[in-house]
């Protein structure tokens, strides 16, 4: 009789799962509505009402006046240039980190085999490579830039350069984990010709890798860049210089007129960004 | 003086599949071996353990005399260097042009700076023309290699192979992928060049034919072991067909999908 009904249980177990998740999943969605204190209804209650009426009209008519745009032009460079700066020292941390945390690099696969048979200790050096260069990537992205800028700050003062290196780190980790993945996706038989000329991981990797996976390599990092344009001008809210700190100035001072200015400027920078990338991009 | 030596050589990806079944093999320094038999027979397989790329799970491999099994490193890369692969994917690196793939086969020589400067300004540029011409397609030096067909990406290979200026010529079913007039083209240059340098030459063949008209030595594969290791004239028809029995009678034609290494027969 066992054998009978075995069958039908396990047959029954695997598809257990849909009436196990679904559940869970609706009981976690109205969790974190309650939770999170989700309450659309907050708009219409009077005073919501009032100060959201009274922040968007204030911003007209935006300040345009050419002593405002003049004294904004500095800021406005000044955002784009933090974002350049940060994303290339992104570039620098998160390069060969990436490259290190790429476990078909350091650890395993066609490129390893042969070398770490041979030789144990280079089987736990390459371990522990991998998961070092993992855990600084981790650490670098779970601290919001935000976090970083206002650690900064502290460090070397108001300015422009503690957020180039709130973005330079914070994206640094970021850009590492998506190279890491970019690099880990390549089609590894090129790779193992390579190898088998005699060349080492380096060469391996400049002549088989990087040239696969270039394309991908600069839209992702250009895409990251846009991010930091906009990143960069929230920074300057915690005192790193840009327009950021210029929107928390009108903000203080409730000038809600030069805020549209303010926020049509970034708009203009991150469209001019986004378009400058598309454009490199279609290069490729 | 004895370029390969193989004792009970076995490979086997996990406890179920042997993908070489225990291989014994000698092969003189500047022999011209043929080995032929069905797809998953482990040809490839073994082709990747003599260039070092994977380690026998057990067995003796020597090469010129010492053993390699346990090599790791720069000596590891130094053997290598040693060893010339053509591989039935020519496994170029698409994106590159073809003088970096031609210059490729330089890498064990270059210092890693060196590789890198060469990527933006090529050296030995001469070399890589003169492996290029003696394959005939010296014009596409500066093309793209994903631009080139088939049979011209397999001359880049063979190129590269020149640079590398191995002591031994792996060739993995280097004509699998091109016509049939094509492939004796490019099996003849493979002989050529072993003949005019004394590189030993090993082939994996799928057309029967070519391995015994163009080589005096045949060694014929079948799971994961050799079945027979003859001299070409002394391969009869009652071999061959033993060799393939249980496997649908192949040629060049029908033989262009991609072997994948590792999934071997089930033993």
């Amino acid at each position: 009789m066992n054998s009978r009904v075995l069958p039908s249980y396990s047959k029954a177990a695997k598809s257990a799962f849909p009436y196990l998740f679904t559940p869970l999943f609706l009981i976690a969605f109205v969790d974190s509505w309650r939770r999170a204190e989700v309450n659309p209804l907050l708009f219409l209650e009077a005073e919501g009402r009032n100060n959201l009426w009274k922040f968007l009209t204030g911003m007209f008519p935006p300040d345009l006046s050419a002593n405002f745009l003049g004294l904004m032009f500095r800021p406005a460079m000044e955002t784009i240039q933090i974002s350049v700066m940060g994303t290339l020292i992104a570039i620098v941390i998160g390069f060969p980190l990436g490259m290190l945390g790429t476990r078909t690099f350091s650890v395993s696969g066609v490129l390893n085999e042969a070398d770490n048979l041979g030789s144990p200790t280079r089987r736990v050096w390459g371990y522990l490579v991998y998961f070092g260069a993992r855990a600084v990537l981790s650490l670098f992205r779970s601290i919001p830039e935000f976090v970083w800028a206002f650690m900064f700050v502290r460090a070397v003062g108001l300015g422009p350069f503690p957020g180039v290196l709130a973005i330079g780190v914070a994206y640094g980790g970021m850009l590492g984990k998506v190279y890491s993945e970019i690099f880990e996706a390549v089609n590894d038989r090129p790779l193992e010709a390579l190898q088998s000329t005699g060349a080492n991981r380096l060469q391996i990797f400049f002549y088989g890798w990087l040239p696969q996976v270039l394309p991908n390599f600069i839209s992702y990092t250009l895409y990251r860049w846009e991010c930091a344009v906009r990143a960069s001008a929230v920074l300057g809210l915690v005192g790193a210089g840009g327009l950021g700190q210029q929107i928390e100035i009108s903000m203080r001072m409730f000038n809600f007129h030069e805020i549209l200015t303010l926020l049509g400027i970034l708009f203009i920078m991150v469209a001019t960004v986004d378009y400058i990338s598309a454009k490199i991009r279609a290069v490729l | 003086m004895e370029q390969y030596r193989l004792e009970k050589i076995v490979k086997s990806f996990d406890r179920h599949q042997l993908a070489v079944g225990g291989i014994d093999l000698a092969v003189q320094r500047g022999e011209r071996i043929a080995l032929i038999g069905p797809s998953g027979a482990g040809k490839t397989t073994l082709f990747r353990i003599l260039n070092l790329t994977l380690r026998p799970t057990s067995g003796r491999l020597s090469i010129d005399g010492s053993r390699v099994e346990h090599l790791h490193g720069k000596k590891l890369r130094e053997m290598r260097q040693k060893i010339g692969t053509v591989y039935q994917q020519h496994n170029l690196v698409p994106r590159l042009k073809v003088i970096h793939n031609v210059l490729s086969g330089r890498l064990g020589n270059w210092s890693t700076l060196r590789s890198v400067v060469s990527l933006v300004r090529p050296r030995d540029i001469e070399l890589a023309y003169d492996a290029l011409k003696r394959v005939g397609i010296e014009e596409k030096i500066f093309a793209r290699t994903d631009e080139l067909s088939g049979g011209q990406q397999q001359r880049v290979a063979i190129a590269r192979v020149l640079l590398q200026d191995p002591e031994v010529i792996l060739a993995d079913e280097p004509v699998s992928s091109v016509d049939r007039s094509l492939a004796s083209t490019i099996v003849k240059l493979l002989i050529d060049i072993s003949k005019q340098t004394g590189k030993t030459l090993m082939v994996n063949l799928h057309s029967v034919e070519l391995a015994l008209s163009y080589f005096s030595r045949v060694v014929g594969v079948k799971h994961g072991t050799t079945v027979f290791d003859l001299s070409s004239d002394e391969v009869s028809d009652e071999l061959l067909e033993g060799l393939y029995s249980g496997h649908l009678p192949e040629n060049e034609q029908d033989v262009s999908f991609d072997e994948q290494p590792g999934t071997p027969f089930l033993q």
